[in-house]
């Protein structure tokens, strides 16, 4: 790839690895705290030990993913609760449902080996400490709690490893890891980053491995000695890492946010060098997901992100209607400020529509021009759509307006449904009107004749607390009707093209060039 | 069975009386109204086959096992008046299994229950040395680990264990069952020695009818939940009370006298 794809990772480094260590540090250091009671009480009470072994086993069948997924609406629902009673809510992204998901996740290894350290335990043990007059507290600390100790070590080395990889999932739910490596340079096939950030979890792992290995060995062998440097090294590591992420924040940063594809990465880019060459602290917070990135933005977790008009409508005030662009956006203007006291800002100037994209060759084979014309081959087709498409109001809009039935539906990560289509594996995919690729691939995007699909003109969303942040606003502000749906393809082209890519960063500051309005003053 | 000695004036270390404890749904009776008193300085020994409620009998006595019915006094004071960790401080225990915990030293397996009861710690190292000098093991061993010693030496810890707290009572459940011959026979005579020199009250579980009689000063026979039998060494072997007890008690003389036949008849192979 590129030759400043590797600094690039290099520069964002520190910032991924100390959310990643911060992170990790915290779930193993709950899941201990829990896990060990737990263990005790399954090992003193065979009644409740079944329950609490199956139920930690059962936590651990389910995806990492989709667990820390599932703790958004519960942290959701937990945190309007909690803002009625106490008038302040918390948020139910990033650092905590990745926090409590790990934690649960990492606990099977812990509590299992303890368990079994428990159940290993000689019986002529157990009656030798009563025999020498111990109470049930002193037998438990003196006796069981360090024969214990080397079971509960292997544990804990297991989840370490365990939460050390996992923990770079939490980049979907809004937690920086280094997850972000592989999530980002995933999206925009940046395999430098992908396999950077494969490198950095792995080696982390390793390292933390080590040094409870040391601890381990330390206990096993009575050396005080090195159970201290084992603990203090992790210690200095955490810490290190809690300095290296804290200390940029309190520069009072933005945070820009950023959904998970190539263009929202260069427009977060974008606002972010703005911020920075007026003076300001900016921190991207990217890969978020579509629904997770306006409450980011409505619980002032992230500052600024861009949108996009018809998501908005569809999926946040969940209006069906189809009014004039113009009209649209005035009265989301109007019920963003009411409801959520979120301001937008304005337009950029282009529009990233949904849209059905084909093949020219095929299109042209099957005779297709519009999206009419797909009604009688659908059957026949495959289409394929990235996570979202399917399950989106506008996908049910087109469906039904032109009574689409296609032969398949296949979902895809955008990156590899744009590969799917080139292959011939699907007929048809959902494209997006600014893609890069469109161009790059030859590809003809059907017309809506009907208007099934509402205009997604891209625009700029500020969070309620920086609503009356006049830096800020002068730093956007300029980007309002500034760009082009050609400048935004071009844009995107240069990150998603296969040869020379470059990074969202560098397109960013080729978008920027071409902005007329000097920042700042 | 009653008692078949008087109570004499001198008050018992131990005394049970009534003492029953079952096992499992059925409720079949590991011991049934057991009556025992044990005077202050004996050696008793307790036998009988497996499952004769022998080892139940001695953990009733520091309450490793709570009796079902029955009342235990430990010198003139009744065992549940206090928790039953304080009372087992207070009770020397060996066990079968030995139980030295691996994960402490030798020192600190022997320092144990002075340290439960709060002891200085410069006096816990001074009764530490004592006590391995005591059991005739060198003072060093204190740093090493249980699993570095041999089964003998890990007794002896054993036994210094149960003696650290300075108790007055010594109760030892199979003491030297896993031990070797040679080692047992030693390990038998040294603790008859420290039981003497400490003026101690033992209480020894065990199926070696021949250790029996070499150390103890009184054989209490079990059967069956039941006491059936209960005097001195001398007394049992000239005169048992029944047939069964004839038969538990001449299995020493038996194994002595084919030892004397066969060096008899060794001699007289060697002679002729």
């Amino acid at each position: 790839m590129t030759d400043g794809a590797f600094a690039s990772a290099l520069r964002v480094l520190p910032e991924f690895l100390g959310y990643h260590v911060l992170l990790s540090a915290a779930a193993l250091a709950l899941s201990i705290v829990l896990s060990v009671p737990l263990a005790v009480i399954a090992s003193r009470s065979p009644r409740l030990r079944w329950p609490l072994l199956s139920f930690v086993s059962l936590v651990q069948t389910i995806p990492g993913l989709a667990l820390m997924a599932l703790f958004y609406p519960i942290l959701l629902a937990l945190s309007l609760a909690w803002e009625r009673l106490t008038g302040e809510g918390f948020s139910a992204l990033g650092f905590l449902p990745a926090l409590l998901a790990l934690t649960l996740y990492s606990m099977l290894p812990v509590v299992r080996n303890i368990a079994t350290g428990f159940a290993n335990l000689d019986p002529a043990l157990i009656e030798a400490a009563h025999g020498v007059g111990m109470t049930g507290r002193q037998r438990l600390r003196r006796i069981e709690l360090p024969l214990v100790a080397p079971y509960a070590m292997a544990g804990i080395r297991t989840a370490a490893v365990w939460v050390i990889g996992t923990a770079t999932l939490a980049t979907p739910v809004g937690q920086t890891s280094l997850g972000n490596y592989i999530f980002s340079g995933l999206q925009t096939e940046n395999w430098v980053w992908v396999l950077f950030g494969c490198a950095v979890s792995a080696l982390l792992a390793l390292a933390v491995d080590q040094l409870l290995a040391l601890i381990d060995s330390g206990i096993a062998r009575r050396r005080r000695g090195r159970i201290r440097a084992g603990i203090l090294l992790l210690l200095a590591g955490v810490l290190a890492a809690a300095f290296t992420v804290l200390m940029p924040a309190s520069r009072s940063g933005y945070v820009v946010g950023a959904k998970n594809f190539t263009e929202q990465y260069i427009l977060a880019d974008l606002i972010g060098q703005r911020l920075e060459a007026a003076g300001h602290g900016a921190a991207v917070r990217s890969g978020l997901g579509s629904a997770v990135a306006f409450r980011a933005l409505a619980e002032g977790d992230v500052d600024v992100y861009v949108d996009y008009s018809g998501t908005i409508w569809a999926n946040v005030m969940h209006r069906a209607d189809h009014p004039p662009r113009d009209v649209m956006l005035r009265e989301m203007t109007d019920w963003l400020q009411r409801r959520h006291g979120v301001v937008l800002v304005g337009s950029l100037g282009f529009e990233n529509a949904y849209a059905l994209a084909m093949r020219r060759d095929r299109a042209t084979a099957l005779g297709v021009r519009t999206i009419a014309d797909l009604a009688g081959p659908a059957p026949r087709l495959t289409i394929g759509g990235d996570y979202e498409f399917f399950v989106r109001p506008e996908w049910a809009s087109v469906r039904d307006g032109y009574g689409l039935r296609f032969g398949r539906m296949r979902e895809f990560q955008s990156t590899f449904m744009y590969r799917a289509l080139v292959d011939g594996e699907v007929d048809v995919i959902s494209a997006f009107s600014s893609d890069g690729r469109i161009a790059a691939d030859r590809l003809i995007v059907l017309a809506d004749p009907r208007h099934r699909i509402p205009p997604y003109d891209a625009i700029l969303l500020v969070s309620p607390k920086r609503a009356r942040d006049g830096d800020l606003m002068a730093a956007l502000t300029p980007l309002v009707g500034a760009i082009s749906i050609d400048e935004m393809r071009e844009a995107n082209f240069m990150v998603d093209r296969p040869e020379g890519a470059r990074s969202p960063a560098a397109a960013a500051r080729w978008l920027g060039a071409r902005i007329a309005a000097p920042v700042g003053d | 069975m009653a008692n078949p000695r008087p109570a004499r004036e001198e008050p018992c270390a131990i005394r049970l009386a009534g003492v029953s404890k079952s096992y499992g749904r059925a409720g079949q009776f590991a011991i049934l109204d057991i009556d025992l008193s044990i005077a202050r300085g004996s050696f008793v020994a307790m036998v009988g086959h497996s499952g004769s409620g022998k080892t139940t009998l001695l953990k009733c006595i520091n309450r490793l096992i709570e009796p079902d019915d029955g009342a235990i006094v430990i010198d003139g004071e009744p065992a549940r008046t206090r928790p039953a960790h304080e009372l087992r401080r207070h009770i020397g225990y060996v066990f079968q299994g030995i139980g030295l915990f691996p994960h402490l030293s030798v020192a600190e397996n022997i320092g144990i229950t002075p340290d439960l009861l709060g002891w200085p710690r410069a006096e816990i190292a001074g009764r530490v040395t004592e006590l391995l000098d005591l059991v005739e093991l060198p003072t060093d061993f204190g740093a090493r680990m249980p699993a570095a010693l041999s089964g003998g030496q890990r007794q002896r810890i054993g036994i210094a264990r149960a003696l650290a707290a300075r108790p007055e009572i010594l109760l030892m459940d199979e003491p030297f069952g896993a031990l070797d011959p040679v080692t047992r026979e030693t390990l038998g005579n040294a603790c008859r020695r420290l039981h003497d020199r400490l003026g101690l009250t033992t209480v020894m579980v065990t199926h070696d009818i021949f250790e029996a009689v070499l150390l103890a000063d009184r054989i209490v026979v079990l059967r069956e939940g039941e006491i059936v039998a209960d005097d001195t060494p001398r007394a049992l072997l000239i005169d048992p009370p029944d047939e069964d007890v004839r038969s538990l008690m001449a299995m020493p003389l038996r194994q002595a006298k084919r030892v004397r036949a066969l060096l008899d008849g060794w001699h007289e192979g060697g002679a002729g």
